[in-house]
């Protein structure tokens, strides 16, 4: 189950011709896809787009009444593959994953369908996480565009632009024979606003068809010499087709471009808000965008039209460039086209603007003032907008880390105590909640190469040697590659390390989306696929099973797996349900049965405010969000002590680290027992009782 | 008069506070209310921590021109924000920084209570950042700050802080639609509607209530400080030590000596406290030249009254079976009249504890026989008492009663010797260096936790204290022993304490 549920808005798929729609951006697409008469969605989730992928699972009735497939494929790479399908047929395809990293796994596909061409739509969204929010390296989709002569679309972040973006890319995708993709950035992604609906559309030709009627083109395939012809046709006719229709649709936008303003601006759709805030700041537009300076928005940021820059910058002094991200692909072309052109107009980019980093409002701004204070459009006195506030020393960070009652915390809690037991050890991290054991107070894991390649990240660290290496995955990347790219390669290569598999039934850094293994009973799909058959079946001899709540158990087949003489991989898998999950499937059961007046018993631990003597080493192996401190009500301390609050689930670590690393005896387990049974009443009254002549 | 711009909202928020729910509900009243209304968010990962921000702008439609619609900022800009809520009061201090509060226009709603970071929680004292210096700098930076305790009042309350959040913008009146629009919008949502309305109407009294009195740094007593309550009093104490000890301390001091005597009575006998009375009688003779500002005495006193009262297997066990503390954790669980709660006890005395327990000599003897070490290690599995039952709970009160023989046990020797050799050392030092006394005294700290903590501390007491004959001639010694101190508490593997010491070496050849 997914962490939110979208059950009740996507209702609004249904909604026909003129209706109102009112929702997130990526609800907006998807109805969007539907209203193109796509044929068949695939993807696979990561933030910002992965409620894109909660909408289409719990869209999947609407869907299939229309005859839309829809499957969470198990990787990007399988998405960008199944595109294949509008090679040859003419179906509209569409599929979303989060970008670069997505594109990264995705670019073999993508590579072969954009030199085989599509004569189907095909559309790839794209959530660009990057800026304030992404959980990626920085990096930029455009690259990708260039290299393999995709399209990318970057529309203006309203509900209408992308919808619209969405309609018109499939129709670009058509007829250019060029898969599209389509970058939304992580604020677009979310944001809520409306426009005008339209009917949903019946794919024209269904899948069914294609399978009914096999049609194959052998120039389409990916082999010599077709390839060349692909490349030759890729700038012949494709490249061209596309300029022709964005120019002749009029994609890009010229805005309030009267002759009198001699310098302008020429920006990425998707910036279109941020730009126009800032321009109404400076006093040069008002609030529903009315510019005095004219705009070129390229809602199409590759390929870039050539005669419709120079038609910008004809006659000005000087064009503002904002393209957020590195390099200036954007610029250099720009530079380009005018030199050719011989066309004298400056083009300022990076430089008042930087090169690296998010354009957010305030960046924006600044960079705008430069340039226009520069050409004598505002008064060069740089007067700053606020007065430069006080700041708040030492306000502290708040990285993200593992829930309340994680089942991952006891097990980097035992890795921490063997660490101090047997010396520091060499851990190749991976992607994924477990991420986290590379922060405080872990700071287990010392690279991250990649999604499910925790393992292949620690292949080199494979030479005789008394002490091994350990490698981290979790369960959504060993299904996604981990499999392969780590457990087969070990296997193969004879390694002869530790990899631990985090088998927490989810796919649940990226929201709790179901993966083979998940334990649910899941309709239209088969789960419950065994991590421990997989890794055996590709060879693993040493295996063992642990569950990560027992930390006794969990240190001693670590020890065991880091001493032991057989070599060769040794895979420990680590279960223990998502505790997020899991709260979200028994808490309403639970208060279901105490509403019922059945006996329940509620777990909680707590600590000894004068027993605790404020060292706080009991948070230095969890970092439970529910373990914090609190002042010391002892006066003759000042250290605060430890303190459990009341979003406990008692999960029972607590106990399991004051034990495993023999901390101090403050902590106590209380269980509540809600409606308790007539004995249970008389056996607690006896003992108190007794317990009160003992005091 | 007709807006010509949009009013912007943000709010700061932590994973799993429903921010989003938040969002999701202004949007609903605005719409109701016949605004054009943009939200967006970065909501972050999914897990239940870190800070997460949404923003939202509404403008009214009827002051747009047909067909017009305004474009909408999808993040805070610096100087461009009306109202910042935050849900966290750090997060208010995370919102100044990022500029989003400025005096000309922004009303700051923030909630008082503090989600301690990762960074806070784990320093092996006091990490805490301080809460009132940030009060004095967001009533600085903001036009209007209203802020109260919105956990506090959602606990009340019995609902979610997400209520209280939007019952708080409601309350503050910073955005121009009634109550009913908000409470429409909870109704329509239609999710645990009842408890949320009522934690709705609980945020807006106490954000109005707020409003009428501003926050003074008052609203935090005990932020990062010292607390004066204590279950120990000088009232506590025998009439006998009590006499002694208002005609032998400055009355403004007798407070301190009296807890001790008290605690130390109940911790073993009255005349353990007297012993006390005697120790920092001692040092308080070298505060004679002084008697309005004892601080040697102050310092020295705390020290040694937690000294004296060191945490051993009989102490755990008398505080753990202490009348009234079944009550304590009943309200600290939060169970109900009808409920019943079971306690267990997490246990597991090392080797040496036990013999730590036992008779000097023969603590000893078994601590230097492997063998024996062996055979007692059997007994070292982790236990579970509960003290719920009468079995459990007369266990750990009959090891509690062995506090008797307490001062025959191997533990109570050595830190006896080791209380009077550091009594000795601020006694010789206070005459020659008194700041450097003073200091030395507060090094007890070091020495606090249990087993291997416990060990860590007192091998970077005795790591400092070896260097005291250089500091003693050092006219920044003091400095340099704080210095120190700070060292060893800065992590729990040493390091900081070992480069500390090696350049204040480096430091002395330097001098030399």
């Amino acid at each position: 189950m997914a962490e939110r549920s979208f059950a009740k808005e996507v209702q609004t798929l249904r909604l026909t011709e003129g209706a109102e729609f009112e929702g997130e951006g990526i609800l907006a697409v998807t109805k969007a896809l539907l209203q193109s008469g796509v044929g068949y969605v695939g993807g696979y989730q990561g933030a910002p787009i992965s409620h894109l992928m909660d909408v289409l699972s719990d869209a999947s009735v609407i869907l299939s009444e229309l005859g839309v497939r829809f499957e969470s494929s198990a990787s990007e790479a399988t998405a960008a593959a199944m595109l294949a399908a509008s090679v040859n047929y003419p179906i509209r395809g569409a599929v979303t994953w989060k970008s670069t990293v997505g594109t990264n796994v995705a670019s073999d596909a993508l590579s072969n369908l954009a030199s085989a061409g599509v004569i189907g739509g095909a559309l790839i969204v794209l959530g660009e996480d990057y800026g304030e929010g992404a959980s990626i390296m920085q990096e930029r989709t455009h690259a990708f565009a260039m290299k393999s002569q995709m399209w990318l679309l970057d529309p203006r972040p309203s509900l209408p632009s992308i919808v619209q973006a969405v309609e018109q890319g499939f129709e670009l995708s058509e007829a250019s024979n060029t898969p599209v993709m389509l970058m939304l950035r992580i604020r677009a992604c979310h944001v809520v606003g409306q426009f005008r609906a339209k009917d949903n559309r019946r794919p024209p030709f269904t899948l069914q068809q294609a399978m009914n009627n096999p049609s194959r083109t052998f120039e389409r395939i990916i082999l010599p010499p077709s390839t060349y012809a692909q490349e030759r046709a890729k700038i012949e006719q494709r490249w061209p087709a596309a300029v022709n229709f964005i120019k002749d649709r009029k994609l890009n936008e010229f805005l309030h471009d009267d002759e009198s303003c001699d310098v302008g601006i020429v920006l990425q759709g998707g910036l279109y808000n941020t730009v126009l805030r800032a321009l109404e700041r400076l006093g040069l537009a008002d609030v529903f965008g009315e510019s005095k300076i004219p705009l070129y928005v390229l809602n199409v940021t590759y390929p870039l039209v050539p005669d419709e820059f120079t038609r910008f910058a004809q006659g000005k002094k000087a064009i503002l460039i904002i393209e957020e991200g590195q390099p200036e692909f954007i610029e250099q072309a720009a530079s380009l086209f005018l030199r050719q052109a011989d066309i004298q107009t400056r083009i300022i980019g990076k430089g008042p603007l930087p090169m690296a980093g998010e354009y957010t409002g305030a960046v924006v701004i600044a960079g705008l003032r430069k340039f226009l204070s520069e050409f004598g459009r505002l008064p060069a006195a740089d007067v700053p907008l606020l007065p430069a506030a006080m700041l708040a020393r030492n306000v502290p960070t708040r990285p993200s880390g593992l829930c309340t009652g994680c089942p991952e915390r006891p097990l980097f809690a035992s890795m921490k105590l063997l660490a101090r037991e047997m010396g520091p050890m060499q851990v190749s991290a991976d992607i994924g909640c477990h991420s986290f054991s590379t922060l405080p107070p872990f700071d287990l894991g010392g690279t991250i190469m990649g999604y499910g390649l925790g393992a292949a990240g620690g292949a080199s660290f494979n030479v005789p040697n008394p002490r091994r290496a350990l490698s981290m995955m979790g369960d959504g990347g060993f299904w996604h590659n981990g499999l392969t790219s780590g457990i087969g390669n070990a296997v193969f290569n004879r390694h002869d390390g530790v990899t631990i598999i985090v088998d927490n039934g989810y796919s649940a850094a990226t929201g709790g989306q179901y993966i083979p293994s998940s334990s649910a009973e899941i309709k239209g799909r088969r789960a419950k696929n065994r991590i421990e058959t997989a890794v055996r079946g590709v060879g693993v001899e040493w295996v063992r099973t642990i569950r990560t709540y027992d930390m006794k158990q969990t240190m001693g087949v670590l020890r065991e797996a880091l001493l032991t003489k057989f070599t060769g991989p040794k895979i420990v898998i680590a279960e223990g349900e998502c505790q997020l999950n899991r709260q979200r499937r028994i808490a309403p059961a639970i208060k279901k049965l105490i509403g019922d007046g059945e006996r329940v018993v509620r777990e909680r631990f707590g600590i000894d405010a004068d027993v605790c003597t404020g060292d706080h080493s009991c948070i230095r192996l969890s970092g439970c969000p529910s373990l914090t401190v609190k002042t010391n009500p002892d006066p003759l301390r000042r250290d605060p002590v430890a303190y459990v609050d009341n979003s406990c689930v008692g999960c029972g670590v607590c106990g399991e680290v004051a034990h495993a690393a023999v901390l101090c005896p403050s902590f106590y387990r209380a269980d509540v027992i809600v409606n308790p049974t007539a004995w249970d009443r008389v056996k607690a009254r006896l003992r108190s009782a007794v317990i009160r002549l003992l005091t | 008069m007709r807006r010509s711009r949009p009013i912007t909202l943000t709010i700061a928020a932590l994973g799993g506070q429903g921010g989003g729910v938040v969002t999701d509900w202004l949007v609903l009243a605005a719409r109701r209310a016949g605004y054009f209304v943009q939200a967006t968010s970065v909501p972050g990962v999914a897990q239940r921590t870190g800070a997460t921000i949404y923003y939202l702008e509404f403008f009214p439609r009827g002051d747009a021109p047909s067909g017009r619609e305004p474009i909408m900022a999808l993040m805070p800009n610096p100087g461009d924000v009306d109202v910042v809520v935050a849900s966290e009061w750090m997060e208010a201090g995370r919102a100044i920084n990022r500029g989003l509060v400025t005096k000309d226009r922004t009303t700051l709603i923030a909630s008082t209570h503090r989600d301690y970071t990762i960074g806070e929680k784990i320093a092996l004292g006091e990490g805490r950042a301080s809460s009132r210096e940030l009060f004095e700098i967001a009533s600085a930076a903001a036009a209007k700050l209203i802020g109260f305790d919105m956990v506090r009042v959602a606990e009340a309350a019995e609902g979610r802080i997400s209520a209280v959040i939007l019952g708080s913008i409601a309350g503050a009146a910073v955005l121009p639609w009634g109550i009913e629009e908000y409470q429409h919008a909870i109704k329509e949502s239609g999710v645990g509607v009842e408890a949320s309305l009522a934690a709705f109407e609980a945020g807006r009294e106490a954000a109005v209530a707020a409003a009428l009195k501003p926050l003074t740094a008052a609203a935090w007593p005990d932020d990062r400080g010292i607390i004066d309550s204590s279950d120990y009093t000088l009232a506590q104490v025998s009439p006998s030590l009590r006499a002694r000890i208002e005609n032998r301390f400055h009355a403004a001091l007798c407070d301190l000596p009296g807890m001790i005597a008290a605690r130390l009575s109940d911790y073993q006998d009255e005349a353990y406290a007297a012993l006390f009375l005697d120790r920092i009688e001692r040092i308080a003779a070298h505060d004679a030249a002084q008697p309005d500002d004892p601080r040697l005495t102050r310092a020295a006193a705390r020290a040694l009254g937690l000294w004296m009262s060191f945490e051993d297997v009989m102490r755990v066990a008398q505080v753990k079976t202490r009348r009234g503390r079944a009550e304590r954790i009943r309200r600290e669980v939060k169970a109900q009249p009808a409920d019943l709660v079971q306690v267990r006890e997490f246990v597991k005395p090392r080797v040496e504890e036990i013999c730590g327990t036992l008779p000097a000599a023969l603590g000893r003897r078994l601590l230097a026989s492997p063998r024996a070490q062996r055979t007692l290690a059997r007994f070292t599995a982790g236990r579970r008492i509960s003290t719920s039952t009468i079995s459990g709970f007369a266990l750990l009160r009959s090891i509690a009663a062995l506090r008797h023989l307490r001062r025959g046990t191997l533990r109570f020797q050595i830190e006896n010797q080791r209380i009077e050799a550091w009594l000795e050392q601020i006694a010789a030092i206070a005459p020659k260096n008194y700041d450097l006394a003073v200091e030395l005294a507060e090094c007890q700290t070091l020495v606090k936790g249990y087993g291997d903590t416990h060990e860590r501390g007192w091998f970077s007491f005795s790591q400092i204290t070896s260097l005291l004959p250089n500091l003693l001639s050092d006219p920044k010694g003091a400095a340099h022993l704080r210095a120190l101190r700070e060292a060893a508490l800065a992590d729990d593997n040493g390091t900081h304490l070992e480069r500390a010491i090696s350049s204040l070496r480096a430091h002395a050849l330097d001098a030399a």
